[in-house]
C-alpha cells in the first residue's frame, strides 16, 4: 500500500489533480481509494463518485482538523488494506497555512495554483515547504512571466522539492505526476510513523468549549500577544 | 570543507553582497535580519526554539534548508542555456485512431502555422510540443529535439523551460506596476540588473500596441492589446525558452507582424495556431490539422507571399482606422481600400 497526502489551499485544484491523475492510474490497472477530510461539508465526495472513485469523506466538525486527521489516518488505512487497494490518496484543505498533514515516509503532495499571488508561498508553511512534490495548477489562464515568477518562489520555499505544472481541467501533467506516485513508496502501517511537523497546540479552554472572553477563562495553553 | 560550509561561515553582509538573490531566503522564510554582522550559522543557531517550531523547523533543517536554496540558486544561475538546432514532430494518430503520416523537422528561425477548424486539434498539437510527448498523450505523438528523444528531467525543469507559451486565456494577475513586474520577471531569472532590460521591453510593447503604457501604469489594467503586447515583448527579451507556441491572438489588436519579428529576431522557433491570413502566410510552412491529426503540410507559395504584401497594407489601413477611433476622430474612407 501507498499513502499519498494531497494538501493545499481551498480551491487550488486538488480534487481536479487527483481525478486526472488517478484515470492515470487506472489505466495502469492500479486500485486506488480516497480520503477527503474537511471541516463541516464537502462535495468533492460526488466528484469522486461521479468518475467512479471509492472515497471516504471525514469531517472533523468542532475538532481541530489536522488532529482529527491524525487521530484517524490509520485506521484509514487498515480500510485501505482490507478493500485491498494499491494505493490511498488523502487530499484535506490547508485549514491554517502552518499545519500539514504530511508524514515522514508517505509522498507528501502541496497542490497551489498561479492564481495566488507571489507572496502565497512565503504564507504557506510546512504543507508546501516540506512537501516531496509541489503541483502548480491553473497555468493556463496566467501568462508565462508570472508562472515562471510563481515558479522560482516556490522553488526558493521549497528547494528539494520536485515542482511539476499540471492543468486541472485537461490533465496535462496528471501523467507525470500519476508516475511520481506508482513509485512511491510502500507502507504496511502507520503506527510509529511520525509527523512531518508537530501539530499546532492547542489546548485552552476555548478547545474544551468555553465560550466566554475574559482573563479569568483563559486557561491551559495560552499564548499573548505583543501589543506595545 | 566544501562550498556550503564556507557560505554559513559568511557573515550576513557579506552573503548579501555576493549573492543578492539570498535575501530571498530570509524572505520567503519569514527570518528577520538584525544585525549583519554574525554570520548564517550564528545568526541560525540564535533563533528561538518557539520561533522554529512555529515554522516547524528546528536549527538543523534550517541550516539544511539553507544549503539545499543556495545550491539550487546556484544551479539555476549556472545552467547552460538551451542549444536547440530543431525540433522533429513524429505522428501519431488522429481521433479515430487511424495513424497520422508525419515526420516534420522544424528549425530555430522557422515560423510554422497551425490552421484547421475549431476542434480540430491546434492546441493538442501545441500542447504535445510543450511536453515533449514520447506518445504518452492521447494523440501518441513523438517530439523529438535535435534529432533525438530529449532527456525525461527536462519536462520538470521549472526554471528553464524549452517552451514559452502565449495564448488568449492568459491574463496578467499579479497585483504590481508594469516596472515591478519586468524587474520580478527578471530577478525570477536571477539578473539583477534589469533597468536595460524593463526600458527595451516597455518601448517594443509600445510598439506592438497602439494605446501607450508605462513602467507606472498597473500591471492588470492593462487592456487586451496592451497584455498581449507586453507578454511579447517580454518573451522576445527575456525568456530564455527557444521555442514560442501562440494560441490564436489575432483579436488582440496588436500589430502582430511586428509582434513575430520581434519574436523571430530573437532567434525562436515560432508556432502559431491561427485563423488569421496575415498570420498564416508570415509563416514558412503550415500544419493543416483535421480530426485530431496533422493532414498536411503547406509550403507558402511564392503567389502567397506576393498577396502578403497586399494582405499587409489592409491590416496597416485597418490599424490607422482603429488609431483614428480611438482618438475620436472622423473616418476617411478614400479609394485605398479598393482593388
Ligand atoms: N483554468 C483552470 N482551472 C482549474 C485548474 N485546476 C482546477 N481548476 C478549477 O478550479 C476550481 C477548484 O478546483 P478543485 O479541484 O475543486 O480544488 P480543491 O478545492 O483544491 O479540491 C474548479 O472550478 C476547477 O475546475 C487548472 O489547471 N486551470
Ligand atoms: N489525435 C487525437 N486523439 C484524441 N484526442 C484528440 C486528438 N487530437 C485532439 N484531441 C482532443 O480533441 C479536443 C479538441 O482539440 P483542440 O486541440 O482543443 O482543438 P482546437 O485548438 O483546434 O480548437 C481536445 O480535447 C483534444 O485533446
Ligand atoms: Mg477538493
Ligand atoms: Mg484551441
Ligand atoms: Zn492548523
Ligand atoms: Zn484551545
Amino acid at each position: 500500500m501507498k499513502l499519498i497526502t494531497v494538501s493545499g489551499p481551498p480551491s487550488s485544484g486538488k480534487t481536479s489533480v487527483i481525478i486526472k491523475s488517478i484515470g492515470e492510474l487506472k489505466d495502469r490497472h492500479l486500485k486506488i481509494g480516497v480520503l477527503k477530510f474537511d471541516c463541516l461539508v464537502t462535495d468533492d465526495d460526488n466528484l469522486y463518485a461521479a468518475q467512479n472513485i471509492d472515497s471516504r469523506v471525514g469531517l472533523s466538525g468542532s475538532m481541530c482538523p489536522d488532529h482529527f486527521f491524525v487521530s484517524n489516518i490509520d485506521d484509514c488505512l487498515n480500510w485501505a488494506i482490507g478493500q485491498s487497494y494499491d494505493i490511498l490518496i488523502s487530499e484535506s484543505a490547508g485549514l491554517c497555512n502552518r499545519c500539514s498533514p504530511h508524514i515522514k515516509g508517505c509522498t507528501a503532495v502541496c497542490v497551489i495554483d498561479n492564481l495566488m499571488g507571489i507572496n502565497t508561498p512565503k504564507k504557506i508553511g510546512p504543507m508546501l515547504k516540506m512537501a516531496d512534490i509541489v503541483v502548480i495548477t491553473k497555468g493556463d489562464i496566467v501568462s508565462q512571466a508570472e508562472r515562471e515568477i510563481f515558479a522560482l518562489k516556490i522553488r526558493q520555499a521549497n528547494p528539494d522539492g520536485i515542482i511539476l505544472h499540471v492543468n486541472g481541467l485537461t490533465g496535462q501533467g496528471a501523467g507525470e505526476l500519476a508516475t511520481l506516485i506508482e513509485t512511491a513508496t510502500e507502507i504496511e502501517t502507520l503506527v510509529g510513523k511520525e509527523l512531518r511537523i508537530s501539530m499546532p497546540s492547542a489546548l485552552c479552554s476555548y478547545c474544551l468549549g468555553e465560550t466566554v472572553i475574559g482573563l479569568n477563562k483563559q486557561m491551559g495553553n495560552v499564548r499573548k500577544m505583543k501589543l506595545d | 570543507m566544501n562550498e556550503s560550509d564556507l557560505l554559513e561561515e559568511l557573515t550576513i553582509k557579506d552573503l548579501l553582497d555576493k549573492y543578492p538573490y539570498s535575501k530571498e531566503f530570509f524572505n520567503i522564510n519569514g527570518l528577520p535580519i538584525d544585525d549583519v554582522k554574525i554570520s548564517i550559522r550564528d545568526y541560525i543557531n540564535s533563533l528561538g526554539y518557539v520561533f522554529l517550531e512555529d515554522m516547524g523547523l528546528n536549527q538543523e533543517d534550517l541550516l539544511k534548508r539553507f544549503r539545499s536554496f543556495m545550491d539550487r540558486m546556484k544551479a539555476i544561475r549556472e545552467e547552460p542555456a538551451f542549444n536547440i538546432r530543431d525540433i522533429t514532430i513524429l505522428g501519431g494518430r488522429n481521433k479515430s485512431e487511424k495513424p497520422e503520416e508525419i515526420d516534420l523537422k522544424i528549425c530555430i528561425g522557422e515560423i510554422i502555422c497551425i490552421v484547421g477548424p475549431t476542434g480540430s486539434g491546434k492546441s493538442r498539437l501545441l500542447a504535445d510540443i510543450e511536453w515533449m510527448a514520447q506518445r504518452d498523450t492521447p494523440t501518441r505523438r513523438q517530439i523529438l529535439i535535435n534529432g533525438s528523444v530529449p532527456p525525461r528531467d527536462w519536462r520538470f525543469s521549472v526554471e528553464h523551460k524549452l517552451v514559452a507559451q502565449l495564448s488568449q486565456n492568459m491574463n496578467f494577475v499579479m497585483d504590481v506596476s508594469v516596472g515591478e513586474f519586468i524587474t520580478l520577471h527578471a530577478q525570477s531569472r536571477l539578473i539583477d540588473n534589469s533597468e536595460i532590460k524593463t526600458q527595451e521591453i516597455v518601448f517594443h510593447a509600445n510598439q506592438l500596441s497602439g494605446e501607450r503604457f508605462d513602467m507606472n501604469t498597473p500591471l492588470t489594467s492593462l487592456s487586451g492589446g496592451q497584455s498581449r503586447a507586453l507578454m511579447v515583448a517580454d518573451t522576445a527579451f527575456l525568456s530564455t525558452s527557444p521555442i514560442v507556441l501562440i494560441d490564436e491572438i489575432e483579436n488582440a489588436g496588436i500589430n502582430r507582424k511586428k509582434a513575430l519579428e520581434l519574436l523571430i529576431g530573437q532567434n525562436k522557433i515560432v508556432l502559431i495556431a491561427t485563423h488569421d491570413p496575415l498570420l498564416a502566410l508570415m509563416g514558412n510552412k503550415r500544419i493543416v490539422v483535421k480530426n485530431g491529426g496533422i493532414k498536411k503540410v503547406i509550403n507558402t507559395t511564392s503567389n502567397e507571399k506576393k498577396g502578403l504584401l497586399r494582405l499587409t497594407e489592409i491590416d496597416n489601413i485597418l490599424m490607422k482606422y482603429r488609431e483614428s477611433l480611438r482618438n475620436g476622430q472622423l473616418l476617411e474612407i478614400g479609394d485605398e481600400l479598393l482593388c
